[in-house]
């Protein structure tokens, strides 16, 4: 199957980015497909390559990118949610890509599950 | 469909209004919602229907972070881990979270 | 944009609901949901909205952000007709339990009870909560 994956929470602040991940890890392992991970609203603050967790925390950022980039994800960024919150191409950590919400809607259509972390 | 809840029933309606919206569907508590799973508490009293009929399930790791042991999780209700949250979202999805 | 988006899935019409549960201005949820909607009404999806518990509180007449400094979105909902997103529910017993009717609602609604509503959750495709 192909599951979208949906995040609306910081990292750190709130479980939600880490639930996603084991999720999204554990979907890979099963032979599903994630095409796409939507971050929206605080979500979006996974996104930056500035963030520095002290050394014995994980690297949530870094996580997401790793995994983007073995099993080629897309990580897309709302691009009204992340500007709003200083989020810019400059500061994306590898993998991460800055679009529109349309991004969203159309990985809901396209998947055959769209996977819900918020608050 | 396939309901998440992932607060503690003690803090918000999200599991009550869940559970009143669940009509044939399943449900898997995550996060701090596996406190509604402990044996015992009003919480585990609403899911009982729905938990008896195989369809309650809970989140070993988010069970185990907060030192809650499987042996003290209401009758019927099911452990599983994320491969078997993975499963739940494949088999029974849509998924609906209650955020 | 829209029509680039639309031509990239001919014919594929998922139904779409946006679960509404949350009070408006307290948290940016309300309107980051409307937002979505708004998005989503270029795909041509069939969309429906479902307002319950704190969710109607979206929806009440008088309401002025813009006292807070903050965007006043509840008019926008008046707005969704003309995008066609017109199936919009809401829960009777979650209207009642905070003292409310459709006459203190800014749009018109259609208002289905509890079990309605489970049936038409039951429906969906794709639910988008937030």
């Amino acid at each position: 199957m192909r599951f979208g994956i949906l995040i609306n929470e910081g990292p750190y602040q709130h479980q939600a980015s880490d639930s996603a991940y084991l999720f999204t890890k554990a979907a890979l392992e099963e032979g599903h497909e994630v095409p796409r991970i939507f971050f929206y609203m605080d979500g979006v603050n996974n996104a930056t390559r500035l963030q520095e967790p002290q050394q014995d925390d994980r690297n949530i950022v870094r996580r997401w990118s790793q995994l983007a980039e073995t099993h080629g994800i897309d990580l897309v960024v709302c691009v009204a949610a992340a500007l709003r919150r200083g989020i810019k191409d400059e500061v994306l950590a590898p993998g991460f890509r800055i679009s529109g919400l349309g991004q969203l809607v159309e990985i809901g259509i396209q998947a055959d599950r769209l996977v819900t972390f918020g608050d | 469909m396939l309901h998440t809840v992932n607060k503690s029933p003690m803090q918000t309606n999200d599991l009550a209004s869940c559970l009143a919206h669940l009509g044939d569907g399943r449900l898997l508590l995550i996060e701090d919602g596996v406190y509604g799973a402990i044996a015992g508490t009003g919480a585990a009293k609403q899911l009982a229907a729905p938990a008896s009929e195989g369809r309650v399930y809970v989140l070993g790791p988010d069970l185990e972070a907060r030192g809650v042991d499987q042996s003290t999780v209401a009758d019927g209700v099911q452990v599983v881990d994320y491969n078997g949250f993975v499963r739940l979202v494949a088999e029974h999805g849509p998924h609906q979270a209650w955020v | 944009m829209s029509d680039e988006f639309e031509d990239d899935f001919p014919g594929e019409v998922k139904r779409f609901m946006f679960v509404n549960r949350k009070a408006p201005h307290g948290t940016i949820y309300a309107l980051e949901s409307l937002e979505v909607v708004l998005i989503s009404a270029a795909f041509d999806q069939d969309v429906s909205l479902a307002f319950l518990d704190d969710g109607v509180f979206q929806l009440r007449k008088g309401q002025n952000a813009n006292v807070l400094e903050m965007k006043n979105f509840a008019p926008t909902y008046r707005a969704l007709e003309g995008y066609d997103i017109e199936k919009l529910y809401v829960e009777r017993e979650s209207l009642e339990e905070r003292g409310m009717t459709t006459d203190d609602l800014v749009v018109p609604v259609e208002v289905v009870d509890r079990a309605r509503m489970t049936a038409l959750m039951a429906e969906q495709e794709v639910v988008m909560s937030f």
